[in-house]
């Protein structure tokens, strides 16, 4: 009677687990999507795409705080004519963006490389939401314990003081 | 299973202090790693950035010198200190170092040592007023089109110096007005290697 009233209850308890992780999983899945998709887009075709492309990856060198894309003065003109002649010449967009790379260091670079000390700003959004995640899941696993569990303590001395209160209610008739 | 073990008991009893630990040393975790990412971070300048090209071969060049007309090259240096200065008309720093090139010229530039100046956005005609007033520099100063020599030497602004070995190596680089002390102690190791002799008399 009791084992099957704690079977049940553990029951209860599993399936919103694996629903929980179904969100989790449906969570990753649609960020990871919308990455993908952000990162491709098509890719790039025309010249003024690529150079575009390029240059919105590359810190204006005497402005700083602006890409080579939005900065209008003329040292960033000039390097975005040299993004296109490098492109024009048959360079890939990887070889350009390697080239200033070669000139300036990683310090050119718009966004943070992926290692190293700058592999951070990736990888903390990542931790922070699995953290949460964790946090979210441990509460709700707990919050469904408590009721089963507190439903079990009732069992050994109560129960036989409800049968004995029942039986008083019963001896009047 | 684990779940029935575990309600049996008193769940305070069973996971109170234990929890409690866990969840203080989980929560400060990332309060102290933020602290010390913080901590390094600030304490630094951002744009105060190493010089990637320090120790690498002096990139290949040929510009225009305003001065003559004529055509310079890189390749033609070898076996000279080479002082190459990017500058600017506009550029207000770029006065008070132009004073101090020009003793450096005077003291260093009949001992083997070749001081260039390269325009970085700006035109002759800007220069030529800027040398009228300021003082005319007696060594080359090259137009870069495109600032494409700029961008091959990393240059993030103006005034920048760098120093180049005879062996055609950059060996200082120098980002802001540079004084007659730091071309002097620049230069020193670049005249032992091209000239034992010359290193001795650096004072001005």
């Amino acid at each position: 009677m009791s084992n099957g009233n704690g079977s049940t209850a553990a029951r209860v308890s599993r399936v919103p687990r694996s629903a929980i992780w179904l969100a989790v999983a449906a969570v990753l899945l649609g960020a990871g999507i919308v990455i993908a998709v952000s990162r491709s887009s098509g890719g790039p075709q025309t010249i003024e795409q690529k150079v575009q492309a390029v240059a919105s990856g590359l810190r204006c060198v005497v402005c700083e705080d602006l890409s080579v894309a939005d900065s209008p003065v003329q040292a960033a003109r000039d390097m975005r004519a040299e993004i296109e002649r490098r492109l024009r010449a048959g360079d890939t967009p990887d070889q350009v963006t390697d080239y200033f790379v070669s000139r300036y260091g990683e310090w050119i670079l718009f966004s943070p490389p992926p290692h190293g000390i700058a592999l951070i700003p990736w990888v903390a959004p990542a931790l922070a939401l699995l953290a949460g995640v964790a946090v979210v899941v441990s509460m709700l696993r707990r919050r469904r314990r408590r009721p089963s569990s507190e439903a079990v303590r009732v069992t050994a001395a109560e129960r036989a003081r409800i049968a004995r209160e029942l039986a008083a209610l019963e001896e009047p008739e | 299973m684990i779940d029935r073990t575990e309600a049996a008991r008193d769940p305070e009893e069973a996971r109170g202090p234990d929890r409690r630990w866990r969840i203080t040393v989980l929560s400060l975790v990332p309060i102290v790693a933020v602290a010390a990412l913080l901590g390094f971070g600030l304490g630094r300048n951002p744009s105060d950035v190493d010089n990637a090209l320090v120790g690498t071969r002096a990139a290949a060049f040929a510009l225009r010198d305003v001065h003559t007309g004529r055509t310079l090259r890189m390749s033609e240096l070898r076996g000279h200190p080479v002082v190459l200065n990017f500058w600017a008309s506009w550029c207000v720093p770029c006065i008070e170092e132009h004073a101090n090139l020009i003793s450096a010229w005077q003291r260093f530039g009949d001992t083997g040592v070749v001081f260039l100046s390269v325009m970085f956005e700006d035109s002759p005609a800007n220069a030529a007023d800027f040398e009228r007033r300021w003082g005319a520099a007696g060594w080359p100063n090259l137009v870069d089109p495109g600032s494409r020599t700029a961008l091959d030497y990393g240059v993030r602004g103006v005034p920048e110096t760098f120093f180049i070995g005879p062996d055609g190596v950059i060996r200082a680089q120098h980002s802001g007005p540079v004084s007659y002390d730091i071309v002097a102690q620049d230069l020193a190791p670049l005249l032992k290697r091209s000239n034992p002799g010359m290193a001795a008399g650096a004072g001005p």
